[in-house]
């Protein structure tokens, strides 16, 4: 075993080359995951508030994107994105950014999904009184259904959140520099210990997601004392 | 915008026929790595639920890991850090046959077989407690048991999410095309780096996925609509 291999580099799997190159490594992964979680935040809302509407063109958009991204692998919508770009804008984008969009564009449908489960968990009458108030439909929306049905959904998303962190791990093909390219990279380098890097890189990432994880565990525990729900 | 498309290229000849060996390739990992999915999966939620502890601490360690991990950085584990801690014959036998579709399968049976045991678990946890000491009290061992009483119930429930674990692994298989398995993802992108048609070659590619995953979804539906309605407790 050489773990000096996985010391020497352990800052470059941190941040990368950063401060006397760009930043990589974890860092990167973390932006990644963070910035995708919250494009895809507005995303699905959108979706399944679309997903709930009572407009058969609407609901059908809304439904078309949740399961065509569901049903496709994340890779396959990652090259759509990286070789699609050229076509379309006429120049290549970044590669960061066509991971981006791609991690946004998938996570949204999964988030839109959530969004509509935890809206109908709701008790109907809460709607039913909302409306009685002389609120209307977007406004029973915005004041009391949403804040209840986001708050019970706090749990998911973190859980969202943390398989992104792991998806994050797919821009490695189209050549972000994050930490699963950073672990590739020491190791072409290196040669002489895929064992320990490709454990160190897995540990890093299980901190990260168990920490995470844990956390929602919690979260739902205390939720749950508080929810209303349809039963 | 001036791409030129042709879609007869990518959906006849030798590319056509580079597809359907990927769409092959891809249906043999999955269906390999499925059935060893289930049995790892089976035996890592039996375990937990064992009264002896260090059995239940190891399948705790074993879920937790495996699925706070990302699946493509256990693919190159085992592809590229496996060597060094198994066994040399196993090793050897291993290269001599082939190494990718095998370091591919180790790597999403692994993965799949904990969100599996999860989902075994809560199947197990929801048949009523009394159901194992009544069949103890009979005189069944516990994994007579189990074997005959509780896993029979179990798995009628569990149906469902164990087949959406398949569709997930079967999207997921995608990612071994990263080692070199020439899976469809690994043709889609091969034909693009041929040709330079790769909206159409990703095109089909996608639509082939998003073919095997309607119709397992269907098939999640049909069965809910029944045969679960008809399972109370």
């Amino acid at each position: 075993m050489q773990w000096d291999v996985v010391w020497n580099n352990f800052d470059y799997f941190l941040w990368g080359a950063f401060p006397n190159g760009p930043l990589g490594g974890l860092a990167v992964s973390i932006i990644l995951a963070v910035l995708g979680i919250f494009g895809a935040f507005w995303i699905g809302l959108a979706a399944g508030l679309m997903r709930l509407s009572r407009n058969i063109l609407v609901k059908s958009i809304s439904v078309v994107y949740i399961e065509v991204i569901r049903g496709v692998p994340l890779l396959m919508l990652i090259f759509w994105f990286y070789f699609l770009a050229p076509v379309l804008l006429g120049k290549p984008l970044p590669e960061f950014h066509c991971a981006l969009v791609a991690f946004i564009v998938f996570t949204g449908a999964y988030i839109g999904e959530i969004v509509k489960a935890g809206v109908i968990a709701l008790p109907r009458g809460q709607m039913e009184a909302a409306r009685g108030t002389g609120l209307s439909h977007v406004q029973a929306m915005r004041y009391i259904i949403l804040p209840q049905a986001l708050r019970n959904m706090i749990p998911s998303f973190v859980n969202q959140f943390v398989s992104l962190t792991k998806d994050t791990s797919l821009a490695y093909i189209i050549g972000v520099n994050e930490l699963t390219r950073t672990a590739t990279q020491v190791n072409n380098r290196t040669l002489s210990a895929p064992t320990e890097i490709f454990i160190t890189i897995a540990v890093l990432y299980f901190i990260v997601c168990y920490v995470l994880t844990h956390f929602s565990r919690k979260m739902e525990a205390h939720l749950a004392k508080y929810q209303a729900r349809d039963r | 915008m001036n791409y030129q498309f042709d879609w007869h290229l990518v959906l006849s000849g030798q590319y056509g026929q580079w597809i359907l060996d990927g769409v092959k390739v891809t249906l043999q990992i999955s269906a390999v790595s499925i059935v060893f999915t289930l049995l790892l999966g089976t035996i890592i939620a039996v375990m937990r639920m064992s009264k002896f502890k260090p059995f239940e601490w190891f399948s705790f360690a074993f879920v937790e890991f495996f699925r706070n991990t990302p699946l493509l950085i256990q693919i190159f584990f085992w592809y590229f850090g496996s060597y060094s801690i198994l066994p040399d014959g196993v090793n050897e036998w291993l290269y001599d046959h082939d190494f990718e579709f095998a370091a591919g399968v180790i790597s999403l049976t692994v993965y799949t077989a904990a969100f599996v045991a999860e989902e075994i678990r809560a199947g197990i946890n929801s048949i009523p407690k009394n159901q194992l000491e009544a069949s103890r009290a009979t005189g069944l061992s516990f994994l007579q048991a189990y074997r005959y009483v509780i896993l029979p119930q179990a798995f009628r429930i569990i149906i469902p999410p164990l087949i959406s674990q398949s569709l997930n692994l079967i999207k997921n298989s995608s990612l071994v095309m990263t080692i070199g398995v020439m899976d469809l993802t690994y043709m889609a992108r091969q034909i693009e780096s041929y040709t330079f048609h790769g909206f159409e070659s990703f095109t089909v590619a996608t639509l082939i996925y998003l073919c095997i995953s309607l119709v397992v979804s269907f098939a999640i539906n049909m069965y809910n609509k029944h045969f679960l309605l008809q399972i109370k407790y």
